[in-house]
């Protein structure tokens, strides 16, 4: 900017003696200049269309974020363990995905239907691995001290990892591109109708989600073992068998994601579900872990959080900070959220728990 | 000219130099049995030694398939050598590789180095990345085993002052300033962005090619970063969009590239997309996909089908181990270029041959091979590729010594 300025002074700014200065002279003489600079600071970076298109992206992201984050939020909110075993279920989905598709390219049904039994396969066999999950690696520890099944959790973790390292091999493996990806162009944002599927989907699923817990028996069941275990198993609740629907669920709506993560970015790899786990976690802690309304909201906003984060920082920073430091930005976020309400955004309701 | 670093730098070079003058004798000798090696035998079964040569490579992790192809042109080498019965110092020499996998990660690759220097290698081939091969020198040079990577372009490597470290291509200045002019004056571009994965190869190669972009009179309207595990791009790349480049530079390899590739389609974003090595491969086609039409990039080294004499290596390589991804070829040579080196030394110790592998003169399948008092190539070719209809074509190839010197300097 220093250098532009001076071009359109009567003077040049060498006459002044002091060139280091000129630029403060410049704005005090010229009102004008204080008035272009943000004008060419806003067309470079931040007009309509490039917020538009970053808040398209973060949208995708946050959507899957969101249905990543409500496993783990389900789970906590019912035996308070953070299963952090959920993002390896999430990759397990993709993989499982990826290989009925693939078994199935070949047989001449249309790419949607085969799609839809790749993504129904996924979700029955994350199903049942959450449900196993939470039978070999849980139930036995229910009543050890905390740590115990948060160090089983993360041995989970690994476990799947290299199960699915030794089943689907260490290179990327390219999605199978089932649906004809076609660009739409709105108000200068750019999006596919993956993405738009993605969205859509998530969407419905959450709303799906919420009938289910407030409005049905297993749904009351679920908020009565949640406010206190005791006291539901008394009024005759099966808090076996809600705790490991807990787990189904949360699996099925992981397996759902990494179809979605699959289709999206055409690309899968056995560590995938590690990162993304890892993000979804913190999309639950910065809208209250326990509560799905939260989850929903946090993975939304840690989405848009991060698009904005890479788009914008180095601009902000004037390029002090660029984009490599996004993911620092995003927890970032997490903890100035936590230090003014330390149960997340939404999180009133898990203050009496613990 | 040379580069003054340390004390024991400047003598380990006097000595170099010293034993180059009085080299030069007995080099008649030592070469004439190169060119017709596999001698007839002795008649008298000769004593067999076994001589262990270590290469390294990622074998797992995204960029696994890069250091299968790397360890496959060793192993190739490694059995041709066999194949001619190498006598050295009276005895048959049977060489065997050690392969090890070093994850491309910097902490992994020093492991697995030490690793090596405990089993007694003679000579070390690799690593394939520029990150994993910068730390490892220095283990290797401790040991004082010589060291020829067949991929590592980053330039630091051979300019840390050691006697022990080879590259047998062109290094990231060659191959930046190639990619920088090529986009800048071919393709026109008065306006680049540049994204890299803040690895040392990538990092240092998107350095080299801004500054090659910028003395071509381009402006660099953004400079952004990803990670070599990320596949999420749509953030950096919108916010390039805004910038309206000509051409987009990654430095980085195939597996980011690839999503990448796909990313930028489905933003609407017309720019030409250009990158380095470690994106210029087979592999960058089957994961971006239609995407990758038109994709300019570069390799440090020739053509596969121009290499000299490279068409047998071709041919037994596709049949052994299938497609060549991009540096087989030169792993192929770095162990040819440590046997010949033993051959003249008439030694497997590292200590007696490790002069002569400063004064190799080898031709290889990739070319002439001659090294530069740092032990970069001298000549190392880069060549510019497109990818048409899924397969990579060669547009140029240029080879520089005489362009390479001064910015070498630098």
């Amino acid at each position: 900017m220093a250098g532009a300025i001076p071009s359109v002074w009567p003077c040049p700014p060498s006459s002044f003696g002091f060139p280091d200065q000129s630029p403060v002279f410049g704005q005090q003489l010229h009102e004008s200049d204080t008035l272009v600079r943000p004008k060419r600071f806003v067309a470079e970076s931040l007009t309509m269309d490039t917020l538009l298109q970053q808040l398209v992206n973060g949208l995708t992201l946050g959507a899957v974020y969101a249905l990543v984050a409500l496993g783990y939020t389900m789970v906590y909110g019912i035996i308070g363990l953070i299963n952090f075993a959920h993002g390896e279920v999430v990759m397990i989905g993709t993989m499982v995905a990826f290989t009925v598709i693939v078994s199935l390219a070949g047989s001449g049904m249309p790419p949607l239907l085969i799609l839809t039994i790749g993504l129904l396969i996924a979700v029955v066999a994350c199903m049942v691995l959450g449900w196993g999950l939470e039978r070999v690696a849980y139930r036995p520890l229910r009543h050890a001290p905390r740590l115990t099944p948060l160090i089983t959790a993360i041995g989970m973790s690994i476990v799947l990892q290299n199960v699915a390292m030794i089943i689907w091999g260490r290179n990327y493996i390219t999605f199978p591109p089932m649906i004809d990806k076609r660009i739409y162009e709105v108000g200068g944002a750019s999006f596919t109708n993956v993405q738009v599927a993605i969205v859509v989907l998530a969407a419905l699923v959450m709303i799906g989600l919420t009938y289910l817990v407030q409005r049905t028996r297993m749904g009351m069941a679920m908020r009565a073992t949640a406010q206190n275990q005791h006291v539901a198993l008394l009024m005759g609740v099966d808090i076996d068998r809600v705790i490991a629907m807990a787990f189904i669920i949360g699996s099925a709506l992981g397996a759902l994601a990494g179809c979605m993560v699959g289709s999206y970015y055409e690309i899968a790899h056995y560590q995938m579900g590690f990162m993304l786990g890892l993000k979804a976690f913190t999309a639950a802690v910065l809208g209250g872990i326990g509560n799905m309304a939260g989850a929903m909201a946090g993975g939304l906003l840690l989405g848009i959080i991060e698009a904005l984060g890479a788009g914008y920082i180095g601009d902000l920073t004037g390029n002090f900070l660029g984009s490599h430091y996004q993911d620092i930005f995003a927890f970032m976020v997490l903890i100035i959220v936590l230090m003014f309400r330390p149960s997340g955004l939404f999180g009133e309701r898990t203050g009496d728990r613990a | 000219m040379k580069h003054a670093h340390i004390p024991g730098v400047l003598m380990a070079l006097a000595a170099s130099v010293a034993m180059i003058g009085c080299g030069k004798k007995e080099e008649p000798k030592a070469a004439a049995p190169a060119p017709a090696p596999a001698a007839a035998p002795a008649p008298a079964p000769k004593p067999e030694v076994v001589v262990k040569i270590g290469h390294v490579a990622p074998l797992t992790g995204p960029i696994a398939h890069l250091g299968k192809d790397n360890e496959n042109g060793a192993r190739l080498a490694v059995d041709d050598a066999n194949a001619k019965k190498l006598e050295i110092d009276g005895k048959i020499v049977k060489f065997e590789l050690l392969g090890e996998d070093d994850q491309a990660d910097p902490k992994t690759g020093t492991v697995v180095a030490q690793k090596l220097v405990d089993a007694k290698v003679a000579g070390v081939v690799g690593h394939l990345n520029s990150g994993t091969t910068i730390p490892a020198s220095a283990i290797y040079n401790q040991a004082g085993l010589p060291q020829i990577s067949p991929s590592a372009t980053n330039p630091k490597y051979t300019q840390q002052g050691f006697n022990t470290t080879f590259r047998v291509m062109a290094n990231d200045i060659q191959q930046g300033s190639v990619v920088g002019t090529y986009a800048v004056k071919d393709m026109g571009a008065k306006k680049v962005a540049i994204i890299d994965d803040r690895t040392a190869y990538g990092q240092g190669l998107a350095d080299e090619v801004e500054k090659a972009a910028k003395a071509a009179g381009a402006t660099i309207v953004a400079r952004e970063f990803t990670t070599d595990k990320a596949t999420d791009f749509k953030a950096i790349l919108t916010k390039i969009k805004a910038k309206n480049p000509d051409v987009i530079f990654l430095g980085g390899m195939d597996a980011v590239g690839g999503p990448m590739l796909k990313q930028i389609k489905e933003l609407g974003i017309k720019a030409k997309f250009t990158t380095g090595d470690g994106g210029c491969s087979p592999e960058l086609i089957k994961l971006a996909g239609a995407a990758s039409e038109g994709v300019i990039c570069t390799q440090a080294g020739l053509p596969v089908d121009k290499l000299p004499n490279g068409q047998k290596f071709v041919e037994d390589f596709t049949k052994k181990y299938g497609q060549i991804q991009i540096y087989s070829p030169y792993s192929y040579d770095a162990v040819m270029v440590l046997v010949d080196a033993m051959k003249r030394a008439n030694s497997v110790d590292p200590v007696k041959y490790l002069p002569e592998v400063g004064k190799t003169a080898y031709d290889g399948v990739t070319g002439k091979i001659e090294f530069d008092d740092k032990g970069d190539i001298k000549n190392g070719a880069i060549t510019v590729f497109v990818i048409q209809d899924g397969k990579l074509v060669t547009l140029k190839s240029e080879g520089g010594t005489a362009a390479a010197a001064p910015e070498a300097k630098k």
